[in-house]
């Protein structure tokens, strides 16, 4: 074991321009895609503001009984998807109207009837605020006799959707091709590093090392080059990270950094790249030697 | 220790470099191979190491058969052989100490006899005073003497030596050659190609001549067809 990574650590100091630059590579494959990702961890949690505040508002038909909505408002909170339901009497639309539409304030004021129907508002749970969901609970909420319309953001709920998803798959394509790009760089540093070491490969091949033992450093050398990579990419992604979130105290303020859970997953990324890099780069290079 | 049985090999631009190929080689044997270039030494010895595998035919080496040997059983049949090239393939960025250890180092040896191992060898070679000199500091003759105590480090059965005289000058091949005489005295078979025929004719030992992927003369044969004639 000790040889081993004696072995692995000896090719940093033999080929140090080598060794620099795929740790380089991997490092930039890895900020690219931590970039990504920290756009992706961003938007979700802007998402998941503006998601706080979907809401479903059914209007209540005038003259329903008290008793009749306070039964439907707990028949409503039982629903799986929901997390809060409030009633909305028809003076309390009213106040709201007054406080909140300050350039209506004196048409409100001077009203002999109050012309606001009273309301029923839902929030769903945290999970349900995809466009389906929604819809599902405003089919139910129709169901009940005494709600006149239900009103929601539907073209509001399903951008929403769309833009998580194409969030997604953008991350998704974009994270991909990347890590085939670090796998084929690092690929093509171990097949210089075989290359190089050719003739010292012969020679343990001849002196009877197992092929395990010839492929341990190697696959050792890629695994620490793509944690070092990872490293070197979290680095970077903190140096980016800074910059915009201090730049003239501007839009990004409010920017958050990877939980070390991310960092991990960022670091154990690279070093499976490192991994995968070199064993197919092994596989197909040691056989030539 | 060795038996070759009706060995072909054909490669597969449809050159034949073996053509039914048979021979044993018994214990504590000293054996030349001879032949021009392409007669088919190299593969015979590449066969010794399982490097190539026949095409027809058996090669059983120290008990084991070449041809069945599973990729995974060919490093622990290579621990048990020692082999020495014209080239003498060292590392440049080891010592001549270093060089040899490495041969124990890549076969799981135990760390802490390596260094006695190591010693033992270059005494064995007479280079003991030469141990932390680097390939380049040393003479060609000295070079295969560190090559031929790699190969001697791990106690092999069988001592293959490929030309091991062929980058020599004279001097430097008598006293190897004479190094690889006492390592046969000592037990150990060995086989040696060579197109020394000097060295072939001053020794006692037998001989195996090659043309055309065919076995054309056996010393060992033949004497003992002319004891059976007289």
């Amino acid at each position: 074991m000790r040889l081993l990574t004696r072995e692995a650590l000896l090719s940093f100091r033999r080929a140090p321009l080598l060794s620099a630059l795929s740790i380089t590579t991997i490092a930039f494959s890895l900020f690219t895609v931590g970039l990504f990702g920290l756009v992706a961890i961003n938007l979700r949690q802007a998402l998941r503001g503006i998601e706080e505040r979907v809401e479903i508002v059914a209007f209540v038909l005038r003259g329903t009984p008290a008793e009749t909505i306070t039964l439907a408002t707990q028949d409503i909170a039982a629903f799986p998807e929901v997390q809060d339901v409030s009633y909305v009497t028809e003076e309390q639309a009213l106040r709201r109207a007054r406080a909140e539409l300050v350039e209506f304030r004196d048409a409100y004021r001077d009203l002999a009837t109050n012309p606001l129907p009273a309301s029923i508002e839902v929030r769903l749970e945290e999970g349900s605020r995809d466009s389906k969901t929604v819809e599902r609970v405003v089919e139910r909420l129709r169901g009940f006799g005494f709600v006149d319309d239900v009103r929601y953001g539907r073209d509001w709920v399903q951008r929403l959707d769309q833009l998580r998803n194409v969030t997604g798959i953008v991350g998704l394509v974009i994270g991909l091709a990347f890590a085939m790009v670090a796998v084929v760089i690092i690929g093509v540093t171990i097949r210089l590093t075989i290359l190089q070491r050719a003739r010292e490969i012969v020679i343990m091949r001849l002196v009877g090392a197992t092929n395990w033992f010839i492929r341990g450093p190697f696959l050792l050398e890629g695994a620490f080059k793509g944690l070092l990579g990872g490293f070197l990419s979290l680095v970077l992604c903190y140096a980016g990270y800074l910059l915009l979130r201090d730049s003239a105290g501007g839009p990004f303020a409010g920017l958050i950094f990877f939980r070390p859970e991310h960092m991990v997953v960022i670091l154990v990324f690279g070093v499976l790249l490192g991994l995968a890099g070199s064993l197919v780069s092994v596989g197909r290079h040691l056989r030539n030697v | 220790m060795i038996r070759f049985s009706h060995v072909y090999k054909s490669y597969p631009n449809g050159a034949l470099a073996l053509k039914d190929v048979s021979f044993r080689v018994g214990k504590g044997e000293f054996v030349f191979l001879t032949g021009h270039s392409g007669a088919g030494k190299s593969t015979i010895m590449k066969m010794l190491y399982a490097e190539q595998q026949p095409t027809s035919g058996d090669v059983r080496v120290s008990g084991a058969s070449v041809s069945e040997l599973r990729p995974s059983d060919i490093p622990m049949l290579r621990r048990r052989l020692g082999i020495v090239f014209q080239d003498f393939r060292l590392l440049e960025d080891r010592t001549a100490a270093e060089n040899i250890a490495f041969a124990l180092e890549v076969t799981s040896a135990r760390r802490d006899t390596i260094a006695a191992r190591v010693m033992r060898v270059l005494t064995q070679v007479g280079l003991a005073a030469k141990g932390r000199a680097y390939p380049r500091e040393l003479s060609g003759g000295e070079q295969q003497r560190v090559a031929i105590a790699r190969a001697l480090v791990n106690d092999p059965a069988i001592i293959i030596a490929d030309e091991p005289t062929g980058n020599l000058d004279e001097r430097a091949t008598r006293g190897v050659f004479q190094l690889l005489r006492d390592i046969n005295a000592a037990g150990t078979v060995v086989v040696m190609a060579t197109h020394d025929l000097d060295l072939v004719r001053q020794a006692p030992y037998r001989s195996i001549e090659l043309r055309d992927g065919s076995v054309v003369f056996d010393s060992a044969v033949d004497e003992a067809e002319e004891t059976e004639v007289s």
